[in-house]
């Protein structure tokens, strides 16, 4: 080939290559804009405040009433439930697979959390309603077990993957000289790994936290299955709860385009992308932090 | 504290530990046996070769199953070029200077986004913006969106294992810089770039929420794979089965044997990756 086509060639796919890169700023940018031009659509109908604050959501309702604080209240609810569960699971299995495990035992477990991480949340939704549902009404005498406290159970074992591999990698990543240090003087593992090792890992530590709640924050498929969908303000974990994302899943299919309805959902999404990237926000952080200090 | 209780409380320190490995690994398995058990039995020849009828309470799930792979197929054809070639931009052009960096917090925030906003984004990009209409083709590009980040970021690092000297190599003999990218750079990540795509790809096969609204159906009646159209997909199915249909314990069998195939279609892609790092790995030592 030619000297001159070649050169041509180099910098016709250099500007490929940079176009691309660009095509992805856009694309975040237009996923910004989208939700911002949609709620703003909707905040000419409704005052921001009354949504974040209102007491009812009952869109389809004689008189319309648009406040998503039953949906935020929801999805913190079931997510601080899933966290309860997720958080001393996911730390303790971390630790037991970085300091405890053989080499062997290491081989069979993180494929293990790997296949976890595979299954497919709409899967895990079918379980909820199959296995988690009849075993909370027969355990608490309820009619069905489309809850709370099932929605938890799921979205632990969504986030627990996530928790368990960020966890796992800070934990790996303390350097060995504070271990010897720590045995040197007469501690023991246990010691070690309480006063030594989960301290030295604990901005990674809450890093893997914040992704997992990140991670539940925005599931979607889990909760729409499992929840039972009943928009009211949740007294306990055995109320049917109805989160944000089942809210946009369950109602955008319904609504008339164009409608203060369906700006609504676009509102919700909003908050939901701002709850979503605060967490993760903080998480990277904490990331940021923990490499800082463990750097070589 | 004498040393005897302080051997009994290790042992109890290390049982705690264990137990919380034993919990999630038992959630693994109960999943596993809970589908496999009972999925298995409505799994068969016909079970995957025959398309739904009788208001699906009889027939197979080959429509879905068409869907799905058609399905992944236009992600695939849509994310992969778009990733390779950010991830060659920002590993082997790009400064580091501020746009750079805006770029690539860009392409983190947007692996922390939800994936029902992804689905918001291709009904309003692809559905109604660019006309397309619930379909096949916006189902697809929705879900490639969505596996962007992680082709970029899985392709990126396996440029980044590439040492220097290869490329200076190439460039030394005369070589462009799109040559040795072309020639030299990505044989040589190709493993790597593949193991990230199939994992990917294996994520959107199962996804439901980006599609709730760009496309997938509840029922197609007769010919299907046209990419102008609505189609089935197999988590879709699996989600319409088990919360929407009329008679959900008669479709029950059938929902069963929905979750088996797709978790069994998602298993075979992770093999497959593992397999390329595995063989990638022996190769390289």
């Amino acid at each position: 080939m030619r000297y001159r086509t070649r050169i041509l060639i180099d910098k016709l796919f250099k500007g490929i290559f940079k176009t691309t890169g660009f095509l992805v700023l856009a694309l975040l940018g237009g996923i910004f804009a989208m939700l911002v031009y949609n709620s703003v659509s909707f905040f000419l109908d409704i005052k921001p405040l009354d949504f974040i604050t209102g007491m009812e959501w009952a869109p389809t309702a004689k008189v319309p009433k648009y406040g998503m604080l039953p949906l935020i209240i929801s999805t913190t609810f079931v997510t601080l439930g899933a966290m309860i569960i997720a958080i001393p699971l996911g730390i303790g299995t971390a630790a037991f697979i970085s300091e405890y495990a053989g080499k062997r035992l290491k081989n069979i477990l993180k494929p293990a959390i790997e296949m976890l991480a595979a299954i497919p949340s709409v899967v895990i939704g079918f379980l909820g309603i199959v296995v988690v549902s009849p075993g909370i009404a027969n355990m608490a005498d309820l009619p069905n077990g489309l809850n709370a406290l099932n929605g938890a159970i799921l979205l632990a074992i969504m986030a627990l993957p996530t928790i368990i591999t960020v966890a796992e990698d800070a934990i790996h990543a303390v350097p060995n000289a504070y271990k010897e240090a720590s045995y040197g003087v007469g501690a023991t593992k246990w010691q070690t790994l309480r006063k030594v090792i989960i301290p030295a890992a604990a901005p990674g530590i809450i890093a893997a936290v914040m992704l997992g709640v990140g991670r539940a924050i925005g599931e979607t498929m889990t909760v729409l299955m499992a929840t039972g969908n009943a928009s009211l303000i949740p007294s306990g974990m055995f109320d049917s709860v109805k989160t944000m994302t089942a809210t946009i899943a369950i109602e955008m299919g319904e609504v008339p385009y164009q409608t203060t309805h369906y700006y609504a959902l676009y509102a919700i999404a909003t908050v939901l992308f701002f709850m979503t990237l605060f967490a993760n926000l903080v998480g990277e952080f904490f990331i940021n932090r923990f490499r800082k200090y463990h750097a070589v | 504290m004498q040393y005897k209780t302080n051997k009994l409380s290790s042992v109890i320190e290390w049982g705690t530990l264990l137990s919380t490995t034993l919990i999630v690994c038992f959630f693994l398995i109960v999943i596993i046996w809970e589908i496999v058990s009972k999925g298995a039995s409505s799994l068969s020849w016909e079970f995957i070769s025959k398309v739904p009828s009788e208001g699906m309470t009889k027939g197979g799930i080959l429509t879905p199953i068409i869907g799905t792979v058609l399905l992944t197929l236009i992600t695939a054809l849509f994310a992969i070029p778009f990733g390779v070639c950010c991830a060659i931009y920002l590993n082997e052009y790009a400064e580091n200077n501020w746009l750079t960096r805006t770029i690539r917090a860009s392409i983190r925030n947007l692996s922390g986004v939800p994936s029902i906003i992804y689905g918001l984004f291709g009904l309003a990009l692809f559905v109604q913006a660019l006309q397309f209409g619930t379909s096949l083709i916006a189902a697809g590009l929705t879900l490639g969106l969505l596996s962007l980040p992680y082709i970029i970021t899985t392709t990126e690092e396996a440029l980044k294992r590439i040492p220097n000297s290869t490329r200076e190599a190439a460039l030394a003999v005369g070589a462009t810089k799109f040559e040795t990218i072309k020639d030299v750079v990505l044989p040589s990540a190709m493993s790597g770039i593949l193991t990230g795509v199939v994992l990917t790809l294996s994520r959107a096969a199962g996804e439901t929420a980006p599609i709730l609204f760009t496309g997938a159906a509840f029922y197609i009646n007769g010919s299907t794979g046209y990419i102008n159209q609505e189609f089935m997909a197999l988590p879709y199915h699996l989600y319409m089965l088990s919360t929407q249909h009329q008679s959900i314990d008669q479709v029950r069998p059938i929902a069963y044997g929905t979750a088996l195939v797709l978790v069994i279609v998602v298993f075979l892609l992770n093999l497959t990756a593992f397999y390329i790092r595995y063989k990638y790995r022996k190769n390289e030592n």
